[in-house]
């Protein structure tokens, strides 16, 4: 039975006489209490005594973004009265709650017009090449309420559509239709080979994705058990003998990553960063659907590992098959012991929390997400000092994406050596890749590092029609043009071409493609996410998009505007805060060197 | 090391521009520039508030570093080698203050003026690059922040078309100062802006009407109505005014207070930022408590009888 959860009186916060409908307060009652406040965060104060304001409000903020959720979902937006009752409960100031409400895509903060779920249509550039405004008015003309947005991460099913739940859950039409996303490892034969995709190459493994015994069955809990056999000292040197390199897209050593959160004092935490919003992107989504398990066991290890009490995933908010799979997979791990008090019995304690972001590209950044995930706005932090330090909750945290993660479980089944063996000396091991745009067979591909580009796109099924350029790395990445097809697709090779992998997104454009328009977008896309903490991003996106757009209607651009871009672009790389900022003009600028944008005018 | 009596032993020595300084461990580049005797432009920073690095014009070049660094922020290291005169300093600092001078109305940001000449900003070439078509409009508009004055009670009002983001205000109002959490900011990206809850009227949030938010304003986006109605009429008269430091009546903490006063009345109250007590803040009475010191002179109510007749024997 759910305990009631006690109302905090906040004596210090000044709220307004609106109040919550009967639904709302239950809505946010019933997501609170489902959530692991942990024993002890919640404080009930006589109205008249104040006692550790600022402490107190800390301790249960980070449950401010599933109570909007809840929100959200209910009534169809963050009413005041609702913004009020979670404000009291949480102990948070209405105008803070009001700041992170407005931060997120999924959250309105004005009565909607309608009762109806709402319809998130992608417009970015692979949706918008397969038809997505005419799928969007298509909706409309239905009578369904649409948002044109950014990336839905399901690239290789363009267009694509996601629908927030009003007082119903989340849901993604084609994940009903059971439309199988192809997924394709070149390395799967040899057993003593890293393949993170060979246990989901088959569609029937999906029905039974998340079921423990048929995880068992193929192997699954080996990494756990042989991380408690070699201790964690001899884990990190495996990681890091292995040459593993994080696959968010920083390419960060993993092992020393958990070196050093391993090195400093508890308490500690893991975050599976699952946020992944990079237009092309979809790779996260297939892995945490088709292998949940996995994640669950390879976060456990790095908990244990690392020495961290608490792992948490952060997972987008648009995926919800993902995260209903997840969570089943959490409660699985419970039952089979992996998480708890005496978690896989290690003798430590370790379980994990997971958390929905809502419509916020910059939270993929970690420190953003870790603002996030603690209820506040998600605005990266300045760094130093680094997560490995001062991260979740200003404590030691590793955060890694899921494919970093599901490679430690593979040099821990198949040893650094084997795991060596596959890829290049500067990039070992395999690389997930997500292609979409105008190749055979969209998809994931998982393939030795240093493959060709032009092999990968083989392997795709060719490009359809004549190649006009290739994004690589998504919106942050840069165009590479039809004579790139013999690059090498490892790290030190984009990095000499002045290129990059980023997290993996392939988007290919054949000459049909309307280049300008999909810079156009991409600028735009920049502007939108910028979270606007610092100038040279919020205004710099503003200003480049707008030249963008100015050269689109002249067909070319000139010298001034040519040079102005640079301008911007040397700003927001050098002095902005995060890499949003640092990569907002890269596909921009590398797309005008290739002449999308039309040939430079005097 | 710091023995943890708040007493500091330990020295870090930098270069600054090839000039080596030594500043207490735990101070920023920033307080190193100073110690060199180099002026670093801030929008964002000030001495009683916590630094929140976002406006990044005092960025400077470290060596051995990818990206330029805040210096009102980073500590300084021991061998850190510092440059705040490269070019790409001057580039990023140029160009954060362009793209403020693009997007807001600075006319009453006199500091950032100085800086802009300095670093050579020109605001007005974003618009130049965005052409007219044949009627003359702007084929692609160039963005401005754009918001209607709030004037919603008699001490203060909010002009956020000049505000630029700088957090000053909110860190102010929150936990830098006021802990009363009235305004944060809301939105995102380019349409963030600092809001109360749903744009309620001030008098309506959680504002107690300290006016700590106005004093750290660094561009009048948040202005004292004496100031806003003698602008309004030309009468603003800075040079005209006179700094008269003296302590609140009103209880008996001690608060400094600084009277400006022109043509002998007061204009605005202030704390010296440097002041023990107050660290420049102040409370609603001490800000804003003043107008009896203009009331006029008390005169006793006229009787029929003569005073002076009704004391006689």
């Amino acid at each position: 039975m759910r305990q009631p959860l006690p109302v905090v009186l906040v004596a210090d916060l000044h709220f307004s006489d609106a109040s919550p409908t009967a639904s709302e307060r239950r809505a946010v009652m019933a997501a609170l209490s489902v959530s692991d406040a942990g024993p002890g965060a919640v404080i009930v104060d006589h109205p008249r005594v104040v006692r550790g304001g600022t402490r107190r409000r800390k301790q249960m903020r980070h449950l401010l973004l599933p109570a909007l959720h809840a929100l959200q979902r209910e009534a169809g937006w963050i009413s005041p009265g609702g913004l009020n009752f979670v404000g009291r409960t949480l102990g948070v100031p209405p105008a803070e709650a009001y700041g992170v409400a407005t931060f997120y895509e999924m959250f309105r903060t004005e009565a909607p017009a309608h009762e109806l779920s709402l319809r998130h249509v992608c417009v970015d550039p692979i949706c918008a090449l397969a038809g997505a405004s005419r799928l969007a008015e298509n909706l409309r003309s239905q009578g369904h309420a649409v948002h044109e947005g950014p990336c839905l991460g399901q690239c290789e099913r363009a267009p694509a559509v996601f629908i927030q739940g009003r007082r119903e859950p989340d849901r993604v039409p084609d994940d009903e239709r059971g439309l199988d996303s192809l997924l394709v490892s070149v390395t799967a034969e040899s057993l003593d080979a890293p393949s993170l995709l060979r246990h989901m190459i088959d569609p029937s493994s999906a029905a039974d994705a998340a079921s423990m015994e048929a995880y068992r069955a193929r192997g699954g809990g080996s990494a756990l058990e042989a991380a408690l056999r070699l201790g964690p000292d001899e884990v990190i040197s495996q990681i890091s003998s292995s040459g593993l390199s994080g696959r968010g897209g920083a390419a960060f050593p993993t092992g020393i990553k958990w070196r050093a959160v391993a090195d400093g004092d508890g308490p500690k935490h893991v975050v599976a960063n699952i946020d992944e919003s990079e237009p092309g992107t979809f790779k996260d989504r297939l892995l945490c659907e088709r292998d949940p398990l996995a994640i669950i066991e390879s976060i456990t290890v790095a908990g244990l590992v690392v020495g961290a009490t608490q792992g948490w995933i952060y997972i987008r908010g648009e995926y919800p098959l993902a995260t209903q799979r997840l969570r089943h997979a959490i409660a699985q791990a419970r039952a089979e012991g992996w998480l708890g008090d005496d978690a896989a019995g290690s003798g430590q304690p370790f379980d994990i929390d997971l958390r929905r972001g809502a419509g916020a590209y910059i939270c993929g950044e970690e420190t953003a997400l870790f603002n996030s995930l603690e209820g506040f706005r998600g605005e990266p932090r300045n760094k130093p000092p680094f997560p490995t330090t001062h991260g979740l909750f200003g404590r030691p945290t590793v955060v890694n994406n899921p494919e970093t993660l599901l490679n430690v479980n593979e040099i821990l089944r198949i040893g650094p050596e084997a795991y060596r063996n596959v890829g290049t000396e500067g990039s070992p091991g395999t690389k997930l890749f997500c292609l979409s745009g105008h190749v055979g067979r969209p998809g994931l591909y998982e393939t030795p590092f240093g493959t060709p580009l032009g092999e990968l796109l083989s392997l795709a099924g060719g490009v359809q029609g004549n190649l006009q350029a290739i994004l690589l790395g998504g919106a942050a990445g840069s165009f590479v043009g039809p004579d790139a097809l013999e690059l090498p697709l490892s790290l030190e090779d984009t990095r000499s071409a002045g290129t990059t992998l980023g997290s993996g997104p392939v988007m290919v454009f054949n000459e049909s493609a309307d280049m300008g328009s999909v810079i156009e977008r991409l600028a735009k896309f920049f502007r939108d996410e910028s979270c606007g903490q610092c100038v040279p991003c919020r205004v710099g996106t503003v200003r480049q998009h707008e030249i963008v757009a100015q050269i689109r209607r002249a067909d070319a651009p000139t010298r001034s505007q040519r040079l102005l871009l640079d301008d911007i672009a040397g700003a927001m790389g050098d002095a902005s805060i995060c890499g949003l900022g640092h990569t907002a003009a890269s596909a921009v600028l590398s797309g005008m060197r290739l002449g999308l944008l039309g040939t430079e005018q005097s | 090391m710091n023995p943890g009596n708040g007493i500091v032993d330990s020295h870090v020595a930098v270069s600054i521009d090839g000039r080596e300084v030594t500043v207490p461990q735990g101070q920023t580049i920033l307080a190193a520039c100073t110690a060199a005797g180099v002026e670093t432009p801030t929008i964002c920073w000030a001495p009683n508030l916590t630094p929140v690095n976002v406006c990044r014009v005092c960025v400077v070049e470290l060596e051995g570093s990818r990206t330029l660094v805040p210096a009102c922020s980073r500590p300084a290291e021991d061998g850190m080698q510092i440059s705040t005169d490269s070019e790409r300093v001057r580039h990023s600092r140029r160009m954060v203050l362009e793209f403020l001078g693009s997007a807001n109305d600075l006319s009453q940001a006199d500091e950032i003026a100085e800086w802009s000449q300095h670093y050579g900003a020109d605001a007005r070439r974003y618009a130049a690059e965005l052409a007219a078509d044949a009627d003359g409009e702007p084929e692609v508009a160039l963005e401005l922040v754009d918001d209607p004055v709030r004037i919603q009670d008699d001490l203060y009002i909010r002009a956020y078309d000049r505000c630029v983001l700088c957090y000053k205000c909110v860190e102010a109002c929150g936990d830098d100062a006021q802990h009363t959490f009235a305004i944060a900011v809301a939105g995102r990206g380019f349409d963030a802006r600092i809001r109360t809850e749903y744009d309620v009227e001030l008098p309506e949030s959680a504002c107690v009407y300290c006016g700590n938010c106005v004093a750290v304003c660094p561009t009048g986006a948040l202005q004292f109505r004496t100031e806003f109605d003698l602008r309004a009429v030309g009468e603003w008269r800075p040079d005209d005014q006179t700094v008269t430091r003296t302590v609140c009546s009103y209880c008996g903490v001690g608060c400094n207070l600084e009277l400006h006063t022109q043509d002998e009345r007061i204009v605005k109250v202030t704390s010296p930022e440097d002041h023990s007590v107050t660290s420049g803040h102040l409370c609603i009475k001490g800000r804003f408590g003043w107008q009896y010191v203009h009331a006029p002179a008390f005169e006793p109510p006229a009787t029929d009888t003569p005073a002076s007749e009704s004391t006689e024997p």
